[in-house]
C-alpha cells in the first residue's frame, strides 16, 4: 500500500510563522468580484462565490497563502495502489459553528446532495470522478450510491471509477465543502441565510444584502480560531472593476479582486507594490470551425496562429495584464514535469512569421489580391473588441478580411453550445483544478460541451484515454504533452494569451501571498494597526 | 374625481395582465438561455436545472406557473441570484432606488422651476443665456462619465465624500447629483419655454396690469401653467428614476434596483426580468395617473367626468 | 364639401406667413443663427470629414498606441531611435550611430561574425515608422553597412485610440453615424409620436384611454429584450437601429402632445373650428399640430441627445455600431473608461459631443422663440 500522509504540524507551524499573534480586532472590506449567486456550495459557480465559501467553509484539504495543498477537515490521507480508494483520517477538533463536531457522515450527505438531480449543482461534473456520481446525477441512480462511505465518524472511505491523479486538486474546488446536514434539514434552500446558517470554516455568516455587502465574522468554534487575525471581513461586490479602484484610492476597501487592464499602467505608477498582477491558470484562445471550408485546413490554421502578434496584444491591447501564450496549456500548472511542448514559430521574428504565413497562405492562393473573408465572434466587451480589432489587423495583411459578429455573451455561449455556424470564435478558460487534462479535454471529440471547434482526431482522443489510465505521473505528462503537441499542430484553437490575475492590496494587508490559483484566504491575512 | 381615479387603477389591471403577457413571451424569444455562461455545462447538469426550474415544461404551462404564482405575490426563483426570490431580491433594493429616485426628482423639479423661472423672466439676456447653457451641458454629459468623474473628484481627490457603498447619508450624496443632473437640465428647458408662454398670455399681462409684483405673478399664475409640460415629461421620468438607474448603481456601488434589467436581461434571468418589468409597469401606471390628474388640478380647462 | 375648400384658403395663407415671420424672427436671434452655422459644419466634417481626413478611420498603427495629442509629427524626435533599434533588434547586428535629421534617419550598423545581409532593411520599412529604407554596405567591409530610410511624418491631432487608430478620424466618422442615428430615429419617434399623441388628445374619452394604455404598455417591456430580439431577427442593421430606437422614444412625444392637445382642444379657436364644422382630421392638422409646434421642437432637441446616447448604451451592449465604424457615443463611453490614463480619449470626443448638443439645443430654443404663435 502507498501511503500518502502529509503532517500538519509542519504546515501550520509555516504558516504560524507569517502571523505574529493575534492583532488588535479590524474589519477587513474585501473587494469581490461581483455579487455571489449562491452561497450554497453545492449550486456555486463562480470565483466571487469561491472567495467566500473558502472563508466560510473547510473542506477536506485547503490552500495554504501560497496555493499549495495542505490538510483542511482531514489530517491525512491514503490512496490504494490503484488509486481507486482515497482513506480520509478527518481531524478530532474539527467543529461546525453551532459547536457540533465535523464528522465523516457530514461529507457522505454533502457529496450525495450535490449529486442529486433535485439540487440543481451547476458543477456537479467536477466531481464524477467518484465511483456512480454521473450516474446518480442523471437520475437513473439512488444518491445512496455514491461510492462514499463514512466508515467511523473520523475516517472517510472515497470510491473512484478510475484512477485520477487529480483527484486532491478537486477537493480543493468550493463543490467539495461540506454542508450541515441538521440546517439543510432544518432549512431546505435556505440554509444559506444569515441565522440558518452552520458552517465550519474560519468565518461564519452574519448578514447578507444582495449587491451591498456580505459580513463574515470570526467562528470562534473553528479549530485554528486562535491564528485568525481578522474578525470581520466584509465582501464587497465590485461589478465596475473602476469603482472598486477608486474605493481603494479613497481609502474604503483594503484589496480590489480585479483591475481595469487601461488602468494598470497607471496604477502601477502611482502605487507600485500594490498592484499585484499574476500568472493564473487560464487561456484565452480563439476557436476555429473545422467544418469552415477555408478553416479545415491545418496549415491555413497555423498561418493564421503565426500571424498574430501576441507582444503587442499582451502589452498594449492588455497593458501587461495577460502573456503571451506559446501552448495551450498554461504555464505553472500541476501534474505537468513534462511541460508544454515547444511550437517552432514562437522562436522567430514576428517578420519571419508574417512572411512566412504570408507564403503558406500564398500557396492556398489567398493573398491581398485575392482575399478570404471570416467571420470573427465575440462577446461583448471593451477589451475582446480591441484584441479582435488588432488582430483583423495583423490578418488583413495575408489577405484575411474579418466581418465581426458581436454579441452578449448568452448568446454568444449558446450559439456555440448549439454549434451554431461560425468560423473563429472568442472564448476563455480558467481552469477549475491545476491538471493539463482540465484543459485538452475540452477538444475530445465527443466532448459536446466544449469542442466549439468540432475538432475529431482519433489519434487525439487515444492520447487522452492513455493518459487517464496512466497513473504515473511522469508517464502520464508525457502522454499529454503528446497530445498537446497535436493539439498545436491542428490548432482546434489558437492559443493567444496565458490570463493573470490583477489584484490590488492595500500594504496594511499582511499575509497576502501573490499564487498561482488567485486564493487568499482571510484567515491567514491580517490587518495590524 | 375620485371616481375617475378608481376607474383608472381599475383599468390598469388588464394593462398590467398585457404588459406581463408580451413580455413573458418576448423574453423567450431572445437566444440563449439562463444557464448559457462562458463555461457550458454538462449536458446532465443543465438538465438538472431546467427540471429544477422547470424550464423543461412547455411554455404555456410555465406562463400559467408564473401568473398563478404571481397572483399569489410570489415572482418566482431567480435564474442567477438562486438563494433568493424575484420578490424578495425587488424588495431589498426598491426602497433604496425609491429613496435616491425621490430625492433626485425633488431636486431636479425644484431646481428645474428656479432656474427656468429665472431664465424665462430674463429672455435674451446674461442670465438667460448662462442659465441655459450650464442646464444644456447637463444633457449632453452622459451619465456614465459624470458619475465617475463626479466620484473621483469629490472621493478620490478631495476626500470629502465616500467614493461607494449605502447606508450612510453622505453616501447618497453623489448619486444624487449624478440622477438628478440631466433632469434638472431637462426640467429648466422644459419650464423656460412654457414659462415664456405663460408670461404673454392674458390672465398673467392682466394680473401685470394689475400692479401684481413679479414673484407673486409668476409664483402664483405663470409657474401654475408653465408646469404642465415638465409634469408631462416627469412622469415617465418619475418611473424611470425611481425604479433605479444601472450606470449609476454600478459606478456607486448601491444596491438598489436598477441594475436587474439589465442583469438580468444579459442573463436570461427569465423571472428577475420579469419582476422588473412588473415594478416599472406598476409605477408608469401610477405616475401617469398621478401627471392626469395633476394636470386637471393645475390647468382648470381639463376636466375629467 | 364647399365647406372645406372655403375654410382651406385663408389657413394656408396663414400658416405660410407664419413661417415666414418665423424665419424672419430666427434671423434676428444671434445665438439660433451661430446654431445653424456650427449644425452645418458638423454636419459637413460628418458627411465629407472622413474623406479627406489624414487617417483612414479604421488604419491601426500599432506603433502609436494610445499616443497624446500633439501638433508635432509622428513620431517625435526622441521616439525615431528607439523605434529604429526595436525594428530591427530582430535583425541581429549590432547597432552604430544613429542620426536623424529632415525627416530621414541614418543607422550604421556592424556585425561582429557575420556579413550583413542586405535584407534586413526590410525590418524598418515594415514598421510603420519608417518607409524607403536603404541598405548600404561597405564596399571594403561586408560586416559593415549603413541603412537610410525617411521617416513617416504621421499627425495625431487628437491622439490615437487603445488600438493606434487617428482620434481624430474617428471622431468625422463617428459623427456621420451618430447624426444619421440622430436624425432618423428622432425623425421616426416625431412623426408616430405627434400624430398619436395629437390623435389621442383631440378624440379624448375612451379612444384616449386605449391608446394611453397602449403607451403604458410600451413603456414598461423590456427595451433591452426589445432590441436583442430586433438584432437578432434582422441582423445587425444600423437602418433598423434607428427605427428600434425611434419606434421606441415615440412614447414620451405622444404623451407630450397630449397633453398639450388635451389643453388646446377647450381653446376657443379650436372650439370655434368645431362649431363651424371641420373635420376633425383638418382640426388636428391645421389647429393643433402647429400650436404644439413650440413644445415639441423644444423637445426634439432634448430627444436628439437622448437618441445619441441611447444609441451608445446600446454599442455599449454590443448591440450598436459595429467596428470599424463607431459613433460618438462608443468613443465617449470608450474614453471614459480610460479617463485616468488617456484623458484626451474622453476630451475630444465628449467635447464634439457638447458642441453638437449645444448647438442643437440653442437652435431649438430659437425656433421656439419664432414659432410662438401668440407673438406675432
Amino acid at each position: 500500500m502507498m501511503t500518502l500522509s502529509i503532517k500538519t504540524t509542519l504546515l501550520s507551524a509555516t504558516i504560524l510563522a507569517g502571523l505574529t499573534s493575534a492583532t488588535s480586532a479590524a474589519t477587513y472590506m474585501r473587494g469581490n468580484d461581483g455579487n455571489p449567486e449562491t452561497l450554497d456550495q453545492h449550486k456555486t459557480s463562480t470565483v466571487a462565490e469561491a472567495n467566500i465559501l473558502r472563508d466560510l467553509y473547510e473542506g477536506l484539504v485547503v490552500y495554504t497563502p501560497a496555493a499549495e495543498i495542505a490538510p483542511g477537515v482531514a489530517e491525512e490521507w491514503e490512496v490504494t495502489d490503484d488509486g481507486l480508494v482515497y482513506t480520509f483520517k478527518l481531524r478530532d477538533d474539527a467543529k461546525w459553528s453551532n459547536g457540533d463536531p465535523v464528522t465523516a457522515g457530514d461529507f457522505v450527505y454533502s457529496l450525495q446532495r450535490i449529486m442529486t438531480p433535485d439540487t440543481g449543482a451547476k458543477y456537479a461534473n467536477i466531481l464524477y470522478p467518484i465511483q456512480n456520481a454521473e450516474a446518480i446525477n442523471k437520475g437513473e441512480m439512488e444518491p445512496s450510491e455514491l461510492g462514499v462511505k463514512a466508515v467511523d465518524d473520523k475516517t472517510l472511505e472515497i470510491t473512484l471509477n478510475a484512477a485520477t491523479p487529480f483527484f486532491i486538486e478537486l477537493l480543493t474546488h468550493q463543490t467539495g465543502l461540506p454542508v450541515h446536514p441538521a440546517s439543510v434539514d432544518a432549512h431546505g434552500a435556505d440554509f444559506v441565510q444569515p441565522g440558518n446558517m452552520v458552517s465550519n470554516g474560519a468565518y461564519s455568516l452574519t448578514s447578507n444584502i444582495l449587491n451591498d455587502k456580505i459580513v463574515l465574522t470570526k467562528n470562534a468554534n473553528f479549530h485554528d480560531a486562535d491564528n485568525v487575525a481578522i474578525e470581520e471581513v466584509n465582501y464587497l461586490p465590485f461589478e465596475d472593476r473602476a469603482t472598486c479602484v477608486r474605493a481603494w484610492e479613497a481609502g474604503e476597501v483594503h484589496s480590489c479582486s480585479d483591475l481595469p487592464a487601461e488602468d494598470i499602467e497607471r496604477l502601477r505608477g502611482q502605487h507600485d507594490t500594490a498592484v499585484r498582477v499574476v500568472p493564473y491558470l487560464g487561456t484565452y484562445y480563439y476557436a476555429l470551425n473545422h467544418k469552415d471550408d477555408t478553416l479545415a485546413d491545418p496549415e491555413v490554421r497555423q498561418a493564421l496562429s503565426m500571424a498574430i502578434d501576441r507582444e503587442f496584444l499582451a502589452d498594449e491591447i492588455f497593458q501587461g495584464t495577460m502573456v503571451p501564450a506559446e501552448s495551450f496549456v498554461p504555464p505553472g500548472i500541476g501534474n505537468y514535469a513534462a511541460g508544454s511542448p515547444v511550437t517552432e514559430y514562437f522562436d522567430m521574428s514576428m517578420l519571419d512569421r508574417e512572411d512566412k504565413a504570408a507564403e503558406i497562405l500564398a500557396a492556398k492562393g489567398i493573398s491581398p489580391d485575392s482575399p478570404v473573408t471570416i467571420e470573427l465572434m465575440y462577446n461583448t466587451s471593451e477589451n475582446h473588441k480591441n484584441a479582435a480589432t488588432a488582430i483583423a489587423d495583423m490578418w488583413s495583411n495575408l489577405g484575411v478580411n474579418v466581418e465581426f459578429n458581436v454579441r452578449d455573451a448568452s448568446a454568444h455561449y449558446a450559439h456555440l453550445r448549439d454549434k451554431g455556424d461560425f468560423d473563429v470564435a472568442r472564448a476563455g478558460w480558467i481552469g477549475d483544478y491545476s491538471d493539463p487534462q482540465n484543459f485538452l479535454f475540452m477538444v475530445e471529440s465527443d466532448n459536446d460541451g466544449f469542442n466549439y471547434a468540432n475538432y475529431d482526431n482519433a489519434e487525439y482522443d487515444g492520447l487522452m484515454d492513455q493518459a487517464a489510465a496512466e497513473t504515473d505521473l511522469d508517464k502520464r505528462a508525457a502522454l499529454l504533452q503528446q497530445a498537446e503537441g497535436l493539439f498545436m499542430r491542428d490548432l482546434p484553437f489558437i492559443p493567444l494569451l496565458y490570463y493573470s490575475s490583477r489584484s490590488l492590496v492595500s500594504p496594511d494587508l499582511q499575509g497576502w501571498e501573490d499564487n498561482i490559483q488567485n486564493v487568499h484566504a482571510t484567515r491567514y491575512l491580517s490587518l495590524p494597526q | 374625481m375620485l371616481s375617475y381615479a378608481l376607474r383608472r387603477l381599475l383599468s390598469a389591471i388588464p394593462t398590467l395582465f398585457i404588459i406581463v403577457t408580451a413580455a413573458f413571451f418576448m423574453m423567450r424569444l431572445a437566444p440563449g438561455g439562463p444557464f448559457d455562461q462562458e463555461r457550458t455545462l454538462e449536458a446532465t447538469v443543465m438538465a438538472n436545472l431546467n427540471a429544477t426550474f422547470g424550464l423543461d415544461k412547455p411554455l404555456w404551462q410555465q406562463y400559467g406557473i408564473y401568473l398563478s404564482n404571481l397572483f399569489q405575490g410570489d415572482m418566482g426563483p431567480s435564474f442567477i441570484y438562486r438563494d433568493k426570490r424575484v420578490h424578495e431580491i425587488l424588495a431589498e433594493g426598491l426602497p433604496i432606488s425609491i429613496q435616491l429616485g425621490a430625492t433626485a426628482l425633488i431636486l431636479a423639479l425644484v431646481l428645474g422651476a428656479l432656474l427656468g423661472s429665472i431664465a424665462a423672466l430674463r429672455q435674451n439676456t446674461k442670465t438667460d443665456f448662462a442659465v441655459i447653457a450650464v442646464a444644456t451641458f447637463g444633457i449632453t454629459v452622459p451619465n456614465f462619465v459624470v458619475a465617475p468623474v463626479l466620484s473621483l473628484v469629490f472621493a478620490v481627490i478631495l476626500s470629502w465624500l465616500p467614493a461607494q457603498g449605502w447606508g450612510q447619508w453622505n453616501q447618497m450624496i453623489l448619486p444624487v447629483i449624478a440622477l438628478a443632473l440631466p433632469q434638472i437640465a431637462v426640467v429648466t428647458r422644459l419650464i423656460r419655454g412654457s414659462m415664456i408662454e405663460a408670461l404673454r398670455s392674458d390672465h398673467v399681462r392682466t394680473a401685470r396690469a394689475y400692479g401684481l409684483p413679479t414673484h407673486m405673478v409668476v409664483g402664483k399664475h405663470a409657474l401654475r401653467a408653465a408646469i404642465l409640460p415638465a409634469i408631462s415629461y416627469l412622469g415617465p421620468a418619475a418611473a424611470a428614476l425611481l425604479t433605479g438607474s444601472i450606470v449609476v448603481e454600478q459606478v456607486f456601488n448601491l444596491p438598489g434596483i436598477g441594475r436587474y434589467f439589465v442583469i438580468g436581461a444579459l442573463n436570461r434571468d427569465y423571472t428577475l426580468v420579469m419582476g422588473t418589468v412588473v415594478i416599472v409597469a406598476v409605477f408608469v401606471v401610477v405616475f401617469n395617473l398621478i401627471v392626469d390628474l395633476l394636470y386637471a388640478v393645475l390647468d382648470p380647462r381639463v376636466r375629467y367626468d | 364639401m364647399t365647406d372645406m375648400t372655403v375654410d382651406n384658403a385663408p389657413v394656408q395663407g396663414e400658416s405660410r406667413s407664419l413661417w415666414a415671420t418665423a424665419m424672419l424672427r430666427l434671423r434676428r436671434n444671434k445665438a439660433a443663427m451661430a446654431s445653424i452655422f456650427v449644425l452645418i459644419i458638423l454636419a459637413l466634417a460628418g458627411i465629407f470629414g472622413p474623406m479627406v481626413a489624414p487617417h483612414s478611420y479604421s488604419k491601426v498603427y500599432p506603433e502609436f498606441v494610445k499616443v497624446k495629442p500633439s501638433l508635432e509629427s509622428y513620431p517625435q524626435e526622441e521616439q525615431v531611435i528607439p523605434a529604429a533599434e526595436s525594428a530591427l533588434r530582430r535583425a541581429r547586428v549590432d547597432l552604430g550611430a544613429i542620426d536623424v535629421e529632415d525627416g530621414k534617419v541614418r543607422i550604421e550598423v556592424s556585425s561582429d561574425s557575420r556579413d550583413i545581409d542586405p535584407r534586413i532593411s526590410r525590418y524598418l520599412d515594415r514598421s510603420s515608422v519608417f518607409s524607403d529604407a536603404e541598405i548600404t554596405i561597405d564596399p571594403t567591409d561586408p560586416k559593415k553597412g549603413v541603412i537610410e530610410a525617411s521617416v513617416q511624418q504621421l499627425y495625431f491631432l487628437m491622439g490615437t485610440d487603445a488600438n493606434g487608430r487617428d482620434l481624430f478620424s474617428r471622431i468625422l466618422i463617428s459623427l456621420r453615424i451618430s447624426l444619421m442615428i440622430g436624425a432618423l430615429a428622432t425623425a421616426v419617434a416625431l412623426t408616430i409620436g405627434v400624430i398619436y399623441g395629437a390623435t389621442a388628445g383631440f378624440i379624448g374619452g375612451r379612444v384616449d384611454n386605449v391608446m394611453m394604455r397602449f403607451v403604458d404598455v410600451m413603456y414598461s417591456l423590456p427595451f433591452v429584450f426589445f432590441v436583442i430580439l430586433l438584432v437578432v431577427f434582422f441582423g445587425r442593421n444600423l437602418v433598423l437601429m434607428f427605427l428600434a430606437v425611434g419606434a421606441v422614444e415615440w412614447l414620451d412625444m405622444a404623451r407630450i402632445t397630449r397633453g398639450q392637445t388635451l389643453s388646446l382642444r377647450r381653446r376657443e379657436f379650436v372650439q370655434a373650428a368645431e362649431a363651424l364644422g371641420v373635420s376633425g382630421k383638418s382640426i388636428v392638422r391645421r389647429h393643433i399640430i402647429p400650436n404644439t409646434a413650440g413644445t415639441v421642437i423644444i423637445y426634439m432637441t432634448l430627444l436628439i441627445p437622448k437618441v445619441i446616447l441611447l444609441e451608445s448604451f446600446l454599442s455599449f451592449l454590443g448591440l450598436g455600431v459595429q467596428e470599424p465604424l463607431t459613433s460618438l457615443g462608443v468613443l465617449i463611453s470608450e474614453g471614459a473608461k480610460n479617463m485616468r490614463n488617456a484623458p484626451f480619449m474622453l476630451f475630444y470626443p465628449a467635447a464634439t459631443m457638447t458642441i453638437l448638443l449645444f448647438a442643437l439645443n440653442f437652435l431649438g430654443d430659437g425656433l421656439r422663440d419664432a414659432l410662438d404663435p401668440k407673438d406675432r
